[in-house]
């Protein structure tokens, strides 16, 4: 239950955040970092209950019509992203605070970054599908005003929209898919899913919920061909960066493919389609990154290049193949996550993020310097760091002597060769060479600047020399989640000789080689991708561009301004549907006998007719509009004699207030004295309220002519008096029995007044603009 | 418009019909008439006071924005379908109560509540439309 509650804290330090920023502006972000570090001792100390597979779910009703739980599931998995999330919250609130020190923005970016925290702690915690699925929606979203944080900038605009677009769309896939899920397995939740016999590989309906699901976490994990909103986001703040897109956000998609691996996994499709679209994003990732200068977007394409890596680790699906995914998802986040803070204290402290400016900088930030080596050490895996070990188990999972093994293995090997030389591009380059002429004196910053990343760094070589008591409470019950059985993890730091270590050999040697030939690869990546001169960016941009003109021409088709088409649209579907209708379904009525009328209702008559010859042939428009109104008074005494009284009343109100306010608008209206139509439009537009009079007309009598089914009139009679205790059925029917209908009614009479409202004061300030114009306001 | 004798009479007139419609307001439940209407009527005596005298003296007589008026009848009918729930009955379920007062017998209702809240939607929208439009004639 606690667990539960816990969910709910960032959401509270996300209200504080704006409400607190005021008194204390200095210390905001330590405090609120109390928040982030509450719940990563909280889910550190569950960690022990949860060795081997073991998992527990609990669970509170949410919405019992819908069959949707509020729900968490603890185990190895979703407890060490919470542990992540809540962990590196806590620094990444602290180097925030660093950050933007000073900035009158620090709450409001705070306030976001803690709803983002709930969000993704939500994401990982969540048993329920639909739990998970708002959750997942909600990372989106704030991800969207992350990274459009500095509004005013275009650029950054349109990367949060980009994002949002493209896991926003994602999101939607998920959910059909979760949807499908549930409605063929019945199965409402993760541990449910768990719980079924051979997983869901059985539904007939198994490819279409994994394209699905896949179009979610592709989406969300960057993975090829949706790669390129993530180094887009790096518009974001370093700390956003540091966050979301690589620590954690990214991760998601990820997760949700490890969560379903026990029940999704070990199929063709899976096998197949994972490891190819992973390996694929892995190198794409990889060589993009190699052409960047901006050290964040060189790490930008890293993490997509090792979320390509884990995505194919969890696709190929064997024990050791998971183990180096859990090892190395670990890892990244460590060291990723250090070397984005790293970057961001460059940028702080010595004002750019270009290779080509940075130089020499081990003399004014020493300690900078030796954290961003530690964690690039980590990056290039070599003992005795965690990406050490990462390496090893995932080439251990990967050697085999079939094919498809070795061309994964090649992949692998390549990907990590160049992520090693692109991490010491970022954590070793910089610090290098002589002192450089930067825009600022670079020097050691405060240490909410390093104390993070240090933190970082040194967890990754704790979590490699440590590695027994690593593997037991983290390592086997995050990777037996993820297989759905236990599985051993025993690798340590201490190199043996064997093939793998031997591959690991080779991929430094390829790194270190592409470290020193960086600039020539560089240019020749540069040449080649401009020679192609088009990709996913690209893409996008023209979707978006053509969707607006697509929007936009339809839009002017429809909506051309001109009151005059609207009309004749509206009343040739008029008079189209009614006779086509009729005639279509031969319901076509027979012409009523004459009728037999005493002498004072041929007189209304006549007056409703000589009202509308006078409508028709008036040439004022106060004529007309007057002459209207006689001919609806008429109709109103019409349903007077017929004993319809309420009716008549109505009427009678409706046409005097609709001659007063037609009266009123008209004159407003700057329009023509005369009728400036030709006589063949007249004709026209002559012919078509003919066809509308004669379409409702003939409809009236069609009407009146089936035979009446009285059930419903006898039915209020009846009740009118004895349930409702009244006797004007009319009124009883309006304010009880069909109430509801009522008040729909009422609330869009006054929606469609205030708008009425706005329409009448738009055009004042004209009026006003004019006569201060020329000068006379009488 | 603005004839001497039309502006005597209008605020007896605008009066009159205001009474009128509340009269018919209350009737509706047993004979012609009910919120709908009685509202239409409401708003044409407040056309009429503004065509004779003048839309800032509607204004003042109205002492809130017609909008606001609106806005608490659709405030009003809401809570007259919320009563129910508090009896365990389903939303906009009438409730019934007779009231003694003075040696009479007055039947109170929730749908009686609902229709006065129809009445203040439709004479607060059409009066602020009205009063809008007659506004503009005045500049």
């Amino acid at each position: 239950m606690i667990a539960l509650a816990a969910l709910a804290v960032p959401f509270l330090a996300a209200i504080l955040a704006p409400l607190l920023g005021r008194f204390l502006s200095r210390w905001l972000a330590i405090v609120l970092a109390l928040f982030p570090l509450l719940l990563f001792l909280f889910w550190l100390r569950l960690l022990p209950h949860f060795f081997g597979d073991r998992s527990e779910a609990i669970a509170v009703p949410w919405i019992p019509s819908f069959g949707a739980e509020f729900s968490v599931l603890l185990d190895g998995l979703s407890l060490t992203f919470a542990i992540l999330v809540s962990g590196i919250g806590t620094l990444i609130v602290l180097f925030a605070g660093a950050y933007l020190k000073g900035d009158a923005r620090l709450p409001r970016f705070l306030c976001y970054l803690f709803l983002f925290m709930g969000a993704m702690q939500g994401l990982v915690l969540a048993d329920d599908l639909i739990m998970l699925f708002v959750f997942w929606e909600l990372t989106s979203i704030s991800s969207f005003l992350l990274i459009g944080f500095e509004r005013e900038r275009m650029s950054s605009r349109r990367a949060a929209i980009q994002a949002l677009v493209v896991t926003g769309m994602g999101g939607l896939s998920l959910l059909a898919g979760f949807l499908l899920i549930r409605y063929a397995s019945g199965a409402s939740s993760m541990s449910e899913i768990m719980a079924l016999e051979n997983g869901l590989r059985d539904l007939p309906v198994y490819l279409a919920c994994f394209i699905l699901v896949l179009g979610g976490a592709f989406t969300k994990s960057a993975q090829f061909p949706f790669h390129f909103w993530l180094p887009n986001a790096m518009e974001a703040p370093t700390p956003v960066s540091a966050y979301l897109h690589s620590a954690t956000m990214v991760k998601a998609g990820v997760y949700l493919l490890m969560r379903l691996q026990p029940a999704m996994g070990d199929t063709v499709v899976w096998e197949t389609v994972l490891p190819v679209f992973g390996a694929v994003t892995l190198l794409t990732g990889t060589i993009l990154g190699l052409r960047q200068t901006d050290l964040k977007l060189v790490l930008a394409y890293t993490t997509v290049a090792s979320l390509g890596l884990l995505v194919m680790l969890t696709g190929f699906g064997t024990e050791g193949a998971i183990a180096g995914a859990v090892l190395y998802l670990i890892a990244h986040s460590l060291f990723k996550g250090g070397l984005f803070m790293v970057a961001g204290g460059i940028d702080h402290e010595a004002g750019s993020r270009d290779l080509r400016q940075l130089s020499g900088l081990r003399h004014g930030m020493p300690l900078t310097f030796a954290i961003a080596l530690l964690c690039a050490l980590s990056m290039g895996g070599l003992p005795p760091f965690v990406g050490f070990l990462a390496k090893e188990e995932m080439y251990y999972g990967l050697l085999g002597d079939d094919p498809w093994s070795i061309v994964l293995l090649a992949a692998a090997i390549v990907g990590n060769g160049l992520m090693l030389a692109l991490g010491f591009i970022v954590g070793l380059r910089p610090f290098l060479g002589k002192e450089m002429k930067a825009p600022k004196h670079a020097h050691e910053g405060p240490p909410d600047l390093w104390v993070g990343p240090a933190i970082l760094a040194l967890c990754g070589i704790g979590a490699g020399l440590f590695y027994h008591v690593f593997h037991e409470t983290i390592s086997i019950p995050m990777a037996s989640a993820v297989a759905g059985e236990v599985v051993p993890v025993e690798i340590g730091p201490i190199p043996h000789l064997s093939t793998a270590f031997y591959l690991t050999v080779l991929t430094i040697a390829l790194g270190v080689g592409i470290y020193l030939l960086q600039d020539r690869l560089r240019a020749g990546v540069d040449r080649a991708l401009v020679a192609f001169g088009w990709g996913p960016d690209r893409g996008f941009d023209q979707v978006i561009a053509g969707l607006t003109t697509a929007a936009h021409r339809i839009t002017y088709f429809f909506q051309s301004g001109r009151l005059d088409l609207y009309m004749t649209t509206v009343f040739c579907a008029l008079a189209f549907t009614i006779l086509f209708s009729l005639s279509f379904f031969s319901e076509v009525p027979a012409l009523p006998e004459w009728p037999d009328l005493a002498i004072h209702e041929w007189t209304i008559l006549l007056i409703i007719v000589v009202g509308m010859g006078t409508v028709i042939m008036a040439h004022n428009r106060l004529t007309a509009i007057v002459s209207l109104g006689i001919q609806g008074f008429g109709v109103a005494v019409l349903f007077m004699l017929e004993g319809a009284p309420d009716l008549s009343f109505t009427q009678f109100m409706v046409e005097t207030l609709s001659v007063v306010i037609l009266a009123l608008v008209m004159t407003r209206i700057p329009l023509a004295k005369t009728d400036h139509r030709s006589d063949p439009e007249k004709l026209i537009d002559g012919g078509i309220a003919g066809l509308c009079g004669i379409g409702i007309g003939a409809l009236l009598l069609a009407v009146t002519q089936t035979p009446f089914d009285s059930r419903l009139s006898e039915f209020y009679e009846q009740y009118s008096r004895t349930i409702a205790h009244g006797r004007n059925i009319v009124n009883v029917i309006i304010v009880d029995f069909r109430g509801l209908d009522t008040l729909g009614e009422i609330a869009v009479v006054m929606i469609a007044g205030l708008a009425v409202l706005g329409l009448i004061r738009i055009r004042r300030p004209r009026i006003e603009d004019i006569a201060t114009e020329t000068g006379d306001r009488s | 418009m603005r004839t001497v004798i039309f502006r005597t009479v209008a605020p007896f007139l605008t009066a009159l019909m205001i009474i009128f419609s509340i009269f018919i307001l209350l009737r509706g439940h047993n004979e012609p008439g009910g919120g709908f209407i009685g509202g239409l009527i409401a708003a044409s005596a407040n056309a009429v006071y503004g065509i004779a005298c003048g839309v800032s003296p509607v204004r003042r007589s109205l002492r809130f924005h017609p909008m606001t008026i609106a806005g608490a009848g659709l405030f009003i009918a809401t809570l007259a379908g919320l009563a129910s729930i508090f009896a365990k009955a389903g939303f906009l379920t009438g409730l019934w109560t007779t009231v003694h007062l003075f040696g009479q017998s007055i039947d109170l209702s929730t749908p009686l509540f609902f229709d006065i809240g129809v009445y203040l939607v439709v004479l607060g929208t059409f009066s602020s439309i009205g009063l809008a439009l007659e506004e503009r004639e005045v500049e």
